[in-house]
């Protein structure tokens, strides 16, 4: 259950049409204005013969290191030479070296991604190798070597530049390209006798252009960073020849006299390079954007639906162990992700909370927790654990209940043994001696049916196997000695035998230590096994809560009979299992009334016509229909 | 794991070796004579000859290749053309410079970058804000640029710190680390800001992940979810990055070395290249690709410290 969206990473994002990358670009205006400053620099640049108030080299030694002024908008250095002139002409050798060391990376890096990738096998084996030496090279030794030889000079250092970049774009196109291959129009072209290069040309190259542009983008500054420390040094340009590198070293020499000399050439630099990598930024942030856009088929809801609020503000029952009263979560646009959850789990039960994902399920636990995610929060409502009042559902761990989340796997930290961890929750319980909290961790993984203890103990994770990580999250819930455990699908993940193991276990474990269970899950056969009652929840709402035995044998809820009728280990052998037609519609886009109706064969306009309240049946058995009379005739017939 | 290592050791004997040779490759493909860029356009054809003859470089190019490359394994590493100073011995007054700026801003910079960046992750969004800004800062201002704007403002302006110059360590300690200071700063500031946004883009995605959940739901403290948990799962990619970074690092140090006239590597470098001397160059490159190297076998060392599932791939 994620509450927060998160944006796809740059790899996964294939071809987005150019038109909705324009509208999102428009939108990032850091980067709309990146790319204006960087078209009005080279404008200038290229027109500097024609806007230039002097030319770069013309000396004036009766107006050494003069500040801005009408003359020279910029100042003068040491020769008195006009800033700006030198700026706008230096200008021009800079961005003639971002295009040659840009230029030659391209000419080498994508042609070579791109067949890698698609031929693959040898050539990309060897391309792979020798890609990997070229990126441990230190750049700076082979600029420098080129600068000693006799051939040294400004363009053969930009192009010996382009070819130690040529590995880094390399592998950018080849990783957006290999998922390519496989794409069904990349398999049509080349079914239909389509020549590898246009294949490439055509139908690979533009699903790589976005990664290639923003990489092209930063690397665009680097290339300025480090063209303008070699001018600095000296190498490449060599004066009275302008270049940014070479006036920040003049700047340098008369720090003491004319400080303001750092600040134009300088700026210019930093702006420049800012401006590559804002670009950069910016179109990798449309990328994802127009990526997300255009493969979600769900917008986002224009209109938020209000909260209702709880009908009637109950009270607590004063003796349960947890009491949930008009729960209400919602995100921070306020948009509702549950609303009005009420229910009762008495010490020592075992409750089961059933629905399909999405309802809201594991949403109310962490609330009962509270652990609700950053992004969400309790709008209404109450929760009591231990007849205590928890306040805010996040921010606060409520005490005395212990968690076992759905995959073992992923839910233990692989970075540390499994006896460190658990280790960890039994000091978290109050100091006690390191032979003590060993003694108590060994006798948890045993109490767990662990055979071996010691010596799983010593594993990491990724060393157990899926029941085996199981039991030793079970261990880890259980050392905080909790008088309710909430299993979040805990078998869900495991093989059908192991399935029946840990929900053996849970159930002994429950008698031993007369710990109440809240059982997550969507499996009724589970709830049938280990529950005494279920409440069951669709769309952010209890539809219909009882006992077990009263749910399976007569539902009085068109949901939670479609449920059971959806449950394979409940189907009779030989008649049909029904699928419930359609999915659990999103937060925020609930239909008003019943949430249920748009599913439901008995929903008639009554049903569309306003909220439908829980009602009350008996002493603990409620249902949100207003239909459910039938579903009584139905079952008694 | 241990095959692991020996293919990386392989690897960089293979790298050690090839990145000076690309001297001689350049030489090779390109037109032109060593020897009169030496000696400068005024030189007659004698000169050039005498000169060359002296420098060995009048032999076959590969010859000159065969008979560097023996030398390289004896140790050997030649003389400069410039003042027939033994490269080696050069490299060895020259080393502890380079090596004191760059052990210094890195541990500068990863010291406050992992913290700043567990900061921003975890106290919300003025320090992350900071963060961002001061990385896009960091890349988009060159070394050298923020080395000199600190002469200006350090030692020009507050005379707090000398402007230039290095005192060894073993003359004195005190003037030693004033020397530095400012270099590491200069050089550190970058990677700083890098190696924060990393920190913090990792550790978010790590508090994401279902174990942390599991954690707090079970009452582990928020100090160890953070501290312990999430930072050393973090860690994992940022020791790659910090790894990668230090071959931007290294030429970090040598335009730092060149605004404070530190007699470091880089500077002799610089020098080697301006004035030809391709000994001296080769040299240099040796052991900058060695550190290179020994950087990233220490990457590869902390990282399989920090991740088991990385110590038992055989």
């Amino acid at each position: 259950m994620t509450a927060v969206a998160t944006r796809p990473p740059l790899a996964e994002i294939r071809s987005v049409s150019a038109r909705a990358f324009a509208r999102s670009f428009r939108r990032h205006w850091l980067g709309m204005t990146a790319a204006a400053f960087l078209l009005l620099l080279l404008v200038a640049c290229v027109a500097a013969p024609l806007i230039a108030p002097y030319t770069p080299e013309a000396e004036d030694l009766t107006i050494p290191l003069a500040g801005p002024s009408l003359h020279h908008l910029l100042g003068t250095d040491q020769l008195g030479e006009d800033v700006l002139s030198r700026l706008l002409y230096g200008g021009v050798i800079s961005l003639e070296g971002i295009g040659e060391a840009l230029g030659v990376a391209i000419v080498l890096g994508v042609p070579l991604g791109l067949l890698s990738a698609y031929r693959g096998r040898a050539l990309d084996a060897v391309l792979g190798r020798v890609a990997d030496l070229g990126l441990a090279i230190p750049a700076i030794v082979i600029l420098l070597m080129v600068f000693a030889l006799p051939v040294g000079g400004e363009t053969a250092a930009m192009v010996a530049l382009g070819f130690i970049y040529a590995p880094s774009l390399y592998r950018i196109v080849r990783g957006a390209a290999l998922p390519l291959r496989e794409a069904a129009y990349v398999t049509n072209a080349r079914m239909s006798g389509v020549s590898t290069p246009l294949v490439l040309w055509r139908h690979v190259l533009p699903g790589v252009a976005g990664p290639l542009a923003v990489n092209l983008s930063l690397t665009a500054g680097v290339t300025l960073t480090v063209q303008t420390g070699l001018n600095y040094l000296g190498l490449g340009v060599s004066p009275p020849a302008p270049s940014w590198g070479g006036m920040i070293s003049d700047a340098q020499s008369v720090l003491n006299q004319q400080p303001w000399l750092l600040v134009p050439t300088g700026l210019t630099v930093a702006l420049t390079i800012l401006s590559f990598v804002l670009l950069g930024d910016a179109v990798r942030d449309s990328l994802a954007e127009a990526w997300s856009l255009e493969t979600s088929s769900v917008r986002p809801a224009r209109a938020i639906a209000r909260v209702p609020g709880p009908r009637t503000v109950q009270t607590a029952e004063p003796d349960a162990l947890l009491s949930l009263r008009g729960v209400s979560i919602s995100d921070r646009s306020g948009r509702p992700l549950t609303t009005d959850v009420s229910f009762d789990v008495q010490a020592g039960e075992a409750v089961g909370i059933v629905g399909e994902s999405g309802c809201g399920k594991t949403l109310t636990t962490l609330a009962v927790q509270g652990l609700l995610p950053p992004g969400t929060r309790l709008a209404a409502g109450q929760c009591w654990f231990g007849g205590e009042q928890r306040s805010s559902g996040h921010g606060k761990r409520t005490p005395g209940i212990g968690y076992v989340a759905q995959d073992p796997a992923v839910s233990l930290d692989p970075c540390f043994t499994v006896g460190f961890t658990i280790a960890e929750v039994v000091r978290a319980q109050g100091h006690l001696p390191r032979s003590a909290v060993r003694a108590q961790v060994l006798e948890l993984m045993a109490s767990v049916r662990i055979a071996a203890p010691a010596e799983v103990a010593r594993l990491y994770p990724h060393q157990l196997s899926g029941g085996l990580a199981q039991r030793a999250q079970i261990a880890m819930a259980l050392a905080s000695e909790p008088r309710l455990l909430v299993a979040d699908e805990p078998t869900t993940a495991l093989d059908v035998t192991i399935q029946a193991e840990i929900l053996d276990l849970l159930r002994a474990l429950r008698a031993e230590r007369n710990m109440a269970l809240l059982l997550i899950t969507h499996d009724w056969g589970v709830v049938a096994d280990t529950c005494d009652r279920a409440v069951v929840m669709y769309a952010g709402q209890v539809v219909e809560q009882g006992t077990v035995s009263q749910l399976v044998s007569a539902p009085l809820h068109p949901y939670t009979r479609a449920l059971l009728q959806a449950n394979p280990q409940r189907g009779v052998p030989g008649s049909k299992l029904l699928a419930i037609p359609g999915t659990v519609p999103a937060p925020g886009s609930w239909a008003p009334g019943c949430r249920f109706a748009p599913r439901c064969s008995l929903a008639t306009d009554d049903c569309r016509a306003g909220d439908v309240t829980l009602t009350a049946l008996a002493e603990g058995r409620a249902t949100r229909c207003i239909h459910y009379s039938d579903l009584i005739a139905e079952v008694s017939r | 794991m241990v095959r692991l290592l020996l293919r990386r050791l392989a690897l960089s004997v293979v790298l050690i070796v090839l990145v000076p040779s690309i001297t001689f490759f350049l030489e090779a493909i390109t037109p032109g004579n060593v020897a009169s860029l030496l000696l400068g356009t005024n030189a007659t054809q004698q000169e050039v000859q005498q000169l060359s003859a002296r420098l060995g470089l009048s032999l076959p190019l590969y010859d000159q290749y065969w008979h560097w490359l023996t030398q390289l394994f004896t140790g050997n590493l030649g003389t400069s053309y410039l003042n027939g100073q033994q490269v080696s011995a050069m490299i060895g007054q020259r080393l502890p410079v380079t090596l004191s700026i760059l052990v210094g801003s890195l541990i500068l910079a990863s010291v406050l970058g992992v913290g700043l960046g567990v900061l921003s992750a975890t106290r919300g969004r003025a320090i992350a804000r900071i963060v961002d800004v001061g990385s896009v800062i960091g890349i988009a201002a060159p070394s050298f640029w923020i080395a000199i704007a600190l002469v200006l403002i350090f030692a020009v302006k507050l005379r707090l710190l000398p402007a230039i110059g290095y005192v060894a360590i073993n003359a004195s300690p005190e003037q030693w680390l004033r020397s530095l200071i400012l270099p590491w700063i200069a050089l550190g500031l970058g990677l700083m800001t890098f190696i924060a946004k990393q920190t913090r883009d990792q550790m978010l995605s790590v508090l994401n992940r279902d174990f942390i959940r599991t954690l707090r739901a079970n009452g582990v403290s928020e100090r160890s979810v953070i501290f312990r948990h999430a930072l050393r799962n973090a860690g994992i990619p940022v020791v790659t990055m910090i790894g990668l970074s230090f071959v931007g690092a290294l030429s970090g140090a040598v335009f730092v070395e060149q605004v404070f006239v530190l007699p470091g590597l880089g500077s002799a470098l610089v020098l080697a290249a301006t004035t030809h001397d391709l000994p001296v160059l080769e040299g240099v490159s040796v052991v900058f690709t060695i550190m290179v190297v020994v950087v990233s076998l220490v990457t590869d060392l902390l990282y399989a410290a920090l991740d088991p599932r990385i110590r038992s791939v055989r």
